[in-house]
């Protein structure tokens, strides 16, 4: 390698010294841009936030900010998935009217499924969404709101109508349709839904007692 | 004159003649995985056309004082800040697009088409004609991204430029709607194989029937070269 080895040593400092310039003309450019943009991102991922929290909100009024009233409870948890869980408490005139939960069931057909669930106090469903999946395009992807309205179904359902029993799809004697060609992704969904209604049954009190351990931002 | 016929055939050559997708088959993996719509093709394409431009106009005014035994560590480091500033650019601008094509935007780093590039020719070559030649590797690689794109969502679902709110903003838009629903497979991923293999096999026919009427014969001796 070395044909020249007097001059090894300058060129090793000088060559790191280029690099090191360099990397630092890059990690401003990274910041500068960081900089610039921050902002917007933030008020892009809040917008998007309250966005994907609306539908499940809709006829609901309530008061204040929904980021304000979130709570994060650290897995394991008795909600689906091992990740850990986003509760957003509604509340209007200081009275508890509603709980989202966002959790992430592992049982679909490719991996976890995101979903925003909306229970209001009495532990009925107002609605379901998917914020995020990987199923089968054209298959399993329509448990979106966008592309069928299989999802719609479970607004107004709770444990009691129908049964603790018969929450299953039809398949496995179930109260609830499946999707064609995706009896995996819909049952992970059903699922999910159960177990998020059994959860706010058992801890329905503490649920809206509990205080956010780290105040600010720990929602991010 | 000269020069201007020089960036021409730089052009020429990225776009059609050594198409980073086509020809050297570079890039393969974001090339399949997100062309399933157009818009997607069409995000991706102008992420990766920015990065590759930057980058081998960047290394490219380097080059001077860059030793030889780093320039592979600073090929990784210029490329790497590029695409984390598209990634935030895209963050705050083309939210929804940036969700949707999700970890392929930094993945665009990983992109052996622009190293190859900036190893290849911004690395030996004057700053202004190097700016060419990202722009024309760009440029060829987001066509190929669109018409696979376009091809495989068509196929697929049955219709084209569907979601062009994602990089526009507004309302979601339907696009134009052929047909609803399609034959499945396009979308998935072995239809992303039989598209790009579709459309390499359409390049080459189009390049043999040329070939047979003119005097270009050398020109298949680059497509192994990938």
């Amino acid at each position: 390698m070395a044909t020249e080895p007097a001059e090894q040593p300058a060129s090793v400092w000088s060559t790191g010294l280029t690099l090191a310039v360099l990397a630092a003309i890059c990690a401003a450019l990274v910041a500068f841009t960081y900089d610039m943009t921050a902002e917007r991102i933030a008020a892009n991922e809040q917008a998007f936030l309250e966005r994907s929290l609306k539908p499940v909100l809709e006829g609901i009024e309530y008061d204040g900010r929904l980021s304000d009233s979130t709570i994060t409870i650290p897995s394991p948890h008795a909600l689906p998935g091992r990740e850990p869980a986003t509760i957003y408490r509604v509340y209007a005139d200081n009275e508890p009217i509603a709980a989202l939960f966002v959790v992430t069931p592992r049982d679909g057909y490719s991996g976890p499924i995101k979903l925003l669930i909306g229970v209001d106090a009495r532990g009925a469903v107002t609605r379901v969404r998917v914020l995020e999946h990987r199923e089968t395009p054209g298959l399993g992807d329509r448990i979106e709101s966008t592309k069928s309205d299989w999802i719609e179904q479970f607004s107004g359902t709770s444990l009691a109508a129908p049964s603790e029993e018969r929450w299953a799809i039809e398949r496995d004697g179930g109260a609830f349709d499946q999707l064609t060609g995706a009896s995996i992704t819909s049952r992970a969904v059903v699922e999910a839904i159960k177990e998020t209604l059994l959860y706010f049954e058992q801890n329905r009190d503490t649920v809206f007692a509990m205080v956010e351990p780290a105040p600010a931002d720990s929602d991010e | 004159m000269n020069e201007t016929t020089d960036m021409l055939r730089t052009l020429k050559n990225g776009l059609w003649d050594n198409n980073p997708g086509l020809v050297q088959l570079l890039g393969l993996c974001p090339l399949l995985a997100v062309t399933n719509t157009f818009v997607n093709g069409l995000g991706l394409g102008i992420a990766t056309l920015f990065v590759v431009s930057c980058s081998n106009l960047l290394v490219s005014l380097t080059r001077s004082f860059i030793r030889d035994e780093i320039r592979i560590p600073m090929y990784v480091l210029i490329i790497a800040s590029l695409v984390t500033c598209i990634e935030l650019l895209f963050k705050a601008w083309f939210p929804s697009l940036d969700r949707s094509l999700g970890i392929f935007i930094p993945l665009i780093v990983t992109n052996c088409a622009i190293v190859a590039r900036a190893e290849a020719f911004a690395s030996r070559n004057p700053a202004g004609v190097s700016l060419v030649d990202g722009i024309a590797m760009g440029l060829g690689f987001a066509a190929l991204l669109c018409v696979l794109g376009a091809f495989r969502e068509l196929v697929g679902q049955g219709s084209i430029m569907a979601r062009l709110d994602m990089l526009v903003g507004g309302d979601a838009l339907p696009g134009f709607v052929i047909t609803d629903g399609g034959f499945l497979l396009a979308v998935l991923p072995p239809g992303a194989f039989f598209a790009l293999a579709l459309a390499v096999a359409g390049k080459n026919y189009w390049d043999h029937r040329r070939r047979r009427s003119s005097r270009f014969a050398a020109r298949h001796a680059n497509a192994r070269l990938g």
